[in-house]
């Protein structure tokens, strides 16, 4: 009898246990503040160039940046790809616990190196616990696509699922590489999709899985979301299989509002997606937790191929910083910086290769500057 | 515990890899073309016989449609009608009845069209049944643009040759502690050299220039990296046929922009299962496309993927395309091409002209109609 009792006690104290965490962890994120403004009200945000057409694209936004007069410091931290230390990560990372924000280039992962080379930006995005992966993908209006009027939010979990990097080989010839899913970090994504799409307004919410085949890993993700799903009763949510929903991407993709997906489903929906826009030079995408922020392009392209030529367009990383100007509270400077990319965009003969045209990269920034410059407030009213 | 049970099921599939393997080192019979050279009993002049699995829902209809097509274009071809529905077999476990299996043993090549799994019947997927007893491990799936279906992509011909036995889907699920849940993907040395093998011998039959590995080996650096050096080994013994790698986030990106640049792709199951359903959406989804499943001891069963369509079931509105294209597909790998080019183009005419086409093509004809019209071309082409 004594034994039932205890039985009780302790079921509902983690029922109650489970309710609050819940809670809280949405009371952690409403008090998600961008760090406060230092240094006589300019902020400061770590800065990491990258490879490939990292460095010059980031160079162009500081141009920009500074052309503008937003009061943003870059402070800039290099992170050598080839050297197996990981010193110059661990310094990035501790530059991004110092200044909160970050806005970076990708950093290439060379494929033949050792498994315990593991990929550096895998590395910052578990650290620092970016656990959301947010990509808006908007048919923009002067760029020439096969599909029209597509406007998809892509809310990807960060952190776990394929990319855990946990791979051993137990018998030769054979490797197993573990996937993991687990229940809160499910349920920490999901509440952030819901939470996103009624602060957009937005009014459907579709969970992209596999659990008819990975019945346990991704049946919980989706059982997560439906617990999630029912609390926000003004958001209708369904789900869809992934091979399914990459075959409607291409050819129903107005159909889409706001997907939410675990990690690896996300990297193949989000450049699908940005090829359906119009490539990898058009979209930007952040990575928020609890604490930091960390922006850089949507598809996180290396660019290798099209480094030092002017010819990579650089309209994903400047949408990028005027998300993370957004993140700032500085609003007034990120719309001003991005009306001026979206009237650049409206004139054919200022596009860059990949959508099509023959433009250089500095025609573009130069384009985009004059148009600050005629459009924007007097300096005197800032 | 956990680990060792883990580790057994690997050596488990070890052994059953290596009593699959065909006789003779690196010998492989891919075409009933190389079974005649060696001297085995179908001689030239005498028809082949085919296991025909006409399925469920307009599964029937749509096998007969075909069978009357081949009547028209004089085809070698002998059908032998079997049913695969699942019977519990001694010892408990679910098998497919054993005519069907002696059939299949026999004649080596089938065709087979819409399966339905009742949800409550106790017994797996039928497709995964016929995988695991004919051992069919290569997924290739040709996407060739249909001149009369329009699509927004015009010139898609790729090829998707998927890895169909362990990867992702091997099934193999743990839940750790409550609320975590570990997938195993699981990568062995002889299963990606027996699919790079399949995929290159496959370029080189069809007259293909490229083959390209799609994987995640900056993520997935143990798994992914055997897959790809598998792939580059057996690269080296096909000197005629170029072969590249590319990441798969690249490979979604650069498809959905201009598919023309892919040629044939090899990869593991879940990027296959993702990309061979992009590339169907590319050229009009699953009506159309046709698909093969190669497996082990030359046995090759070729399949529509589309569903039963329970709704249009006897109405004679069934579009026969994707298992027409199958058989074609059939006819190509027995090595009796003009009749699989005869009927390909008497099908792809119908298409284009646009007079009798069937309901989800865009037209209002019935099946029958549809066929008839390709029988009278075939005839027309004699």
């Amino acid at each position: 009898m004594i034994n039932y009792i205890y039985i009780y006690i302790y079921n509902t104290l983690v029922t109650t246990y489970r309710l609050i965490s819940m809670q809280l962890i949405t009371y952690e994120m409403l008090m998600l503040q961008p760090p406060p403004a230092k240094y006589g009200g300019r902020h400061t945000v770590t800065l990491i160039p990258g490879d490939g057409i990292g460095p010059e694209l980031l160079n162009h936004v500081k141009e920009v940046f500074r052309f503008s007069c937003v009061p943003v410091d870059f402070e800039v931290v290099h992170v050598n790809s080839a050297l197996e230390s990981e010193d110059d990560i661990n310094n990035a990372i501790t530059a991004i616990r110092r200044n909160g924000v970050a806005l970076k280039g990708n950093i290439e992962t060379n494929h033949t190196m050792a498994p315990s080379v593991k990929s550096r930006n895998n590395l910052l995005r578990t650290s620092l616990d970016l656990y959301a992966n947010v990509m808006h993908c908007q048919s923009l209006p002067g760029v020439q696509t096969r599909h029209k009027n597509i406007d998809i939010m892509i809310i990807r979990e960060n952190t776990e699922g394929e990319y855990s990097s946990l791979e051993h080989e137990s018998v030769s010839g054979v490797v197993e590489c573990l996937k993991i899913i687990t229940r809160n970090n499910s349920l920490r994504i999901a509440d952030y999709a819901f939470r996103l799409a009624r602060e957009k307004g937005r009014s459907r919410v579709t969970a992209v899985h596999k659990a008819n085949i990975m019945k346990l890993g991704d049946g919980l993700f989706l059982q997560c979301c439906r617990e999630v799903a029912s609390g926000y009763p003004d958001i209708t949510f369904d789900s869809m299989i992934v091979d399914n929903t990459t075959m409607q991407l291409v050819s129903k993709p107005q159909q889409f509002d706001v997907m939410v997906m675990p990690n690896l489903y996300g990297n193949v929906v989000s450049n699908v997606c940005a090829g359906l826009v119009g490539g990898p030079g058009l979209v930007p995408g952040a990575n928020y937790g609890r604490d930091y922020a960390v922006f850089e392009t949507a598809t996180r392209n290396t660019g290798k191929s099209i480094a030092g030529r002017n010819i990579a367009n650089p309209t994903a990383m400047l949408l990028a910083g005027c998300m993370m100007l957004d993140h700032l509270r500085l609003y007034d400077y990120a719309s001003m910086i991005r009306n001026a990319i979206l009237t650049t965009m409206n004139e054919t003969r200022l596009h860059t290769a990949d959508i099509g045209g023959q433009g250089t990269t500095s025609e573009v920034v130069q384009s985009i500057m004059r148009n600050i410059q005629s459009k924007g407030p007097l300096t005197t009213d800032l | 515990s956990r680990g060792r049970r883990v580790r057994s099921l690997s050596r488990t599939l070890v052994r059953r890899w290596s009593r699959g393997k065909p006789d003779g080192a690196g010998e492989t019979r891919w075409s009933r073309g190389n079974q005649m050279e060696q001297g085995k009993p179908d001689a030239r002049g005498k028809p082949d016989t085919v296991t025909l699995i006409p399925g469920d829902g307009i599964g029937p209809e749509i096998s007969s449609a075909v069978m009357k097509i081949f009547e028209a274009a004089k085809a070698p071809i002998r059908w032998e009608e079997r049913n695969v529905t699942a019977i519990k077999g001694p010892g408990g476990r679910w098998m497919i009845p054993p005519d069907a299996k002696e059939s299949m043993d026999r004649n080596k090549i089938g065709l087979k069209g819409p399966l339905k799994t009742p949800i409550a019947a106790g017994h797996p997927s039928m497709n995964l049944l016929l995988r695991k007893t004919f051992d069919l491990y290569a997924n290739v799936r040709p996407c060739i643009s249909i001149e009369g279906y329009k699509t927004p992509y015009t010139n898609v011909d790729l090829v998707t040759i998927r890895e169909n036995t362990e990867g992702e889907y091997s099934g193999i699920e743990h839940v750790i502690v409550e609320g975590v849940v570990q997938s195993i993907k699981l990568i062995t040395e002889d299963a990606s050299r027996r699919i790079a093998e399949y995929a290159f011998e496959y370029a080189r039959n069809n007259q293909r220039s490229s083959v390209t590995a799609v994987h995640k080996a900056n993520i997935m650096r143990m798994s992914d990296g055997l897959f790809l050096r598998k792939c580059r080994e057996v690269a080296e013994g096909y000197k005629d046929i170029k072969f590249t790698e590319m990441y798969l986030d690249t490979v979604c990106l650069n498809m959905v922009q201009d598919p023309t640049q892919f040629d044939v792709l090899v990869m593991p199951n879940l990027y296959g299962d993702i990309l061979s359903d992009l590339c169907a959406g590319l050229i009009g989804g699953l009506g159309v496309t046709p698909s093969g499943n190669i497996g082990a001891n030359g046995v090759a069963i070729f399949e529509s993927v589309h569903g039963t369509a329970p709704d249009i079931a006897g109405l004679d509105m069934a579009n026969p395309t994707a298992l027409l294209l199958s058989a074609v597909m059939m006819l190509r790998h027995m090595g009796l091409h003009d009749y699989g080019n005869k009927i390909q183009t008497a099908c792809f005419d119908t298409i284009r002209d646009k007079k009798v086409l069937t309901k989800d093509l865009g037209g209002n004809s019935k099946c029958s109609e549809f066929t008839a019209d390709i029988c009278r071309r075939i005839q027309d082409l004699d």
